[in-house]
């Protein structure tokens, strides 16, 4: 599903602040596999995550989504496979839009958004439907800004949005960082419900040991922007969760 | 009565520029200097093509065309060129005084015995009224085609630009495209604005567009204080205030005339009362904590 080969980024390129990101990483993700990426800060993982999606192209490599070459295509043109829940719930929601219109873009993520008025009852109430499954009873305020919801049912809202249209590909980049405990293992089971129910194919970044040993049937650890351990279903089912905390030691 | 009058009409031409600059605060949040200039643009196309006799259809494709462009032309400064926005419509606004003055020739273009929109149609033998009935009726077209154009889905999607960028993108929209689009609508209504007011003040002059900006801007500030008050999530509503919030300014312009302010002060006090307008929630914020 997704092929990245030998992929490098750098930042601020022969100046004192030079950065080299992401320094020739090579994955291929099949398709309907969770892929957990690990690493300290500055390992590259987000820089990763940002190529994966197009907010951000490569210096130099290739990235291939379901066969296609999109190495140099802008992440909006992107938005056919991929849908991205992001590590700040304010950047994947519109404060000022309610919940029904956001919703409504979400269901045109992979189309042209047109001249016609899309928002009807039907649509309403298969928008109701969809939130009514959280059991938050945000149902009933569909009308309301996104702006006035908490971070936690922003990001249950996000994860949601992105299965209103097409998905093959679920980013999410630290999605519970900004969230309090309860709020986060919501957001983390809402998540794991839905790709599952899916079949998507996503990679999860977090600094979350417990969550990084508990979701996903594939586990990367990186390290000074390379691919340092990369643990399949079976390797990761013989991991202890101290292992991973040895990681870090 | 008739100064009150003139007031209200003053305002519902006004009310198609706070349109546009509600458009462009909606999508950048910040003011779009090029107002100053597609106002007078506006001005001018329709001086240049009533004196020269021509139909109302083909003056207002022209003057929406105009003013559609020298947004545009904002827009992929601020984009393309990576400009700051502001500095993109200040440029642009400072062509806009060569462009103006060269297609006009002058500084003035006198449009007193030209039939204009104003005369073609008779709605009431009371002149000044009927401009204002005629005024209603365009005001409210507009606002029909702009309120039906952002609760489609391409204008949630303009809605969204200014509000969550990064979210926009990744539900697949060209920010770029959508910010050049609209600043284009935007400039259009502007222009609009100066089609309307040119006519009813019976003249085209070169600095009729000076700080216009402002009072676009203190229109659509007055709106969105309203707007946050009640808060208000209508479309039609947001829209309704923000004309409203045009004829609220031209009222307050007037009474300052009106209490005996020399006229030379006049835009200090347009400066003020907007100061005064974007202050005054956030004081009595202070106060209540």
């Amino acid at each position: 599903m997704i092929d990245i080969k030998n992929v490098h980024k750098t930042f601020h390129t022969g100046k004192a602040n030079q950065v080299n990101a992401v320094n020739g990483v090579t994955l291929h993700i099949n398709s309907g596999e969770f892929v957990v990426i690990v690493g300290a800060n500055g390992s590259g993982k987000t820089t990763l995550l940002d190529m994966v999606a197009g907010s951000v192209l490569p210096g130099s490599g290739n990235i291939n989504i379901d066969g296609k070459d999109v190495t140099k295509l802008q992440d909006y043109k992107r938005s056919a496979w991929i849908a991205r829940v992001f590590q700040n719930p304010v950047s994947g929601t519109a404060s000022e839009l309610s919940i029904l219109d956001n919703f409504r873009l979400a269901a045109i993520r992979t189309q042209a958004k047109g001249l016609t008025i899309g928002i009807n009852e039907t649509f309403k109430n298969q928008v109701r439907e969809r939130i009514s499954t959280l059991g938050m009873g945000l149902e009933n305020k569909i009308g309301q800004p996104m702006g006035t919801l908490s971070g936690g049912q922003r990001q249950a809202l996000t994860l949601l949005m992105s299965v209103m249209d097409n998905c093959k590909i679920l980013l999410l980049d630290e999605p519970t960082a900004a969230l309090d405990p309860k709020s986060a293992q919501i957001v983390m089971k809402t998540a794991d419900d839905l790709i599952s129910h899916y079949r998507l194919t996503a990679i999860l970044i977090t600094h979350n040991l417990k969550d990084a040993f508990t979701y996903g049937n594939r586990l990367i650890l990186m390290g000074e922007g390379q691919v340092a351990k990369d643990l399949d279903t079976a390797q990761k089912s013989l991991l202890k969760q101290n292992d991973l905390f040895d990681w870090f030691g | 009565m008739d100064f009150y009058l003139t007031t209200l009409v003053q305002g519902l031409c006004l009310s198609s520029i706070a349109l546009g600059i509600y458009i462009s605060m909606k999508i950048f949040n910040i003011p779009d200097i090029t107002t100053d200039g597609s106002y007078t643009l506006g001005a001018v196309v329709t001086a240049i093509l009533l004196t020269h006799h021509q139909p109302v259809y083909i003056i207002l494709t022209a003057v929406i065309f105009g003013g559609g462009i020298a947004g545009a032309i904002t827009g992929i400064i601020h984009t393309k060129l990576k400009i700051n926005a502001l500095l993109a419509g200040i440029l642009v606004m400072t062509a806009l005084y060569s462009v103006n003055l060269g297609l006009m020739g002058r500084s003035n273009i006198p449009l007193l015995n030209v039939s204009s929109l104003f005369t073609l149609i008779n709605i009431s033998a009371d002149p000044n009224i009927n401009t204002f009935w005629i005024l209603v009726i365009f005001v409210v077209i507009i606002t029909a085609i702009i309120g039906y154009l952002l609760k489609t889905d391409f204008g949630i999607a303009m809605r969204a630009t200014g509000n969550s960028e990064s979210m926009i993108r990744a539900l697949g929209v060209n920010t770029d495209r959508m910010k050049i689009t609209g600043l284009a609508i935007a400039n259009a209504l502007t222009a609009l604005g100066g089609y309307l007011f040119c006519q009813v003040q019976g003249f085209t002059d070169i600095s009729m567009g000076i700080g216009i900006v402002i009072i676009g801007l203190g229109s659509v500030i007055i709106a969105e204080s309203i707007i946050n008050w009640l808060r208000i999530t209508s479309v039609w509503i947001s829209l309704a205030l923000v004309i409203m919030g045009a004829i609220i300014f031209q009222l307050v312009v007037a009474i300052t005339l009106d209490i005996g302010v020399d006229p030379i002060y006049l835009k200090a006090v347009t400066a003020i009362f907007v100061l005064l307008i974007v202050s005054l929630p956030r004081i009595s914020l202070k106060n209540s904590r």
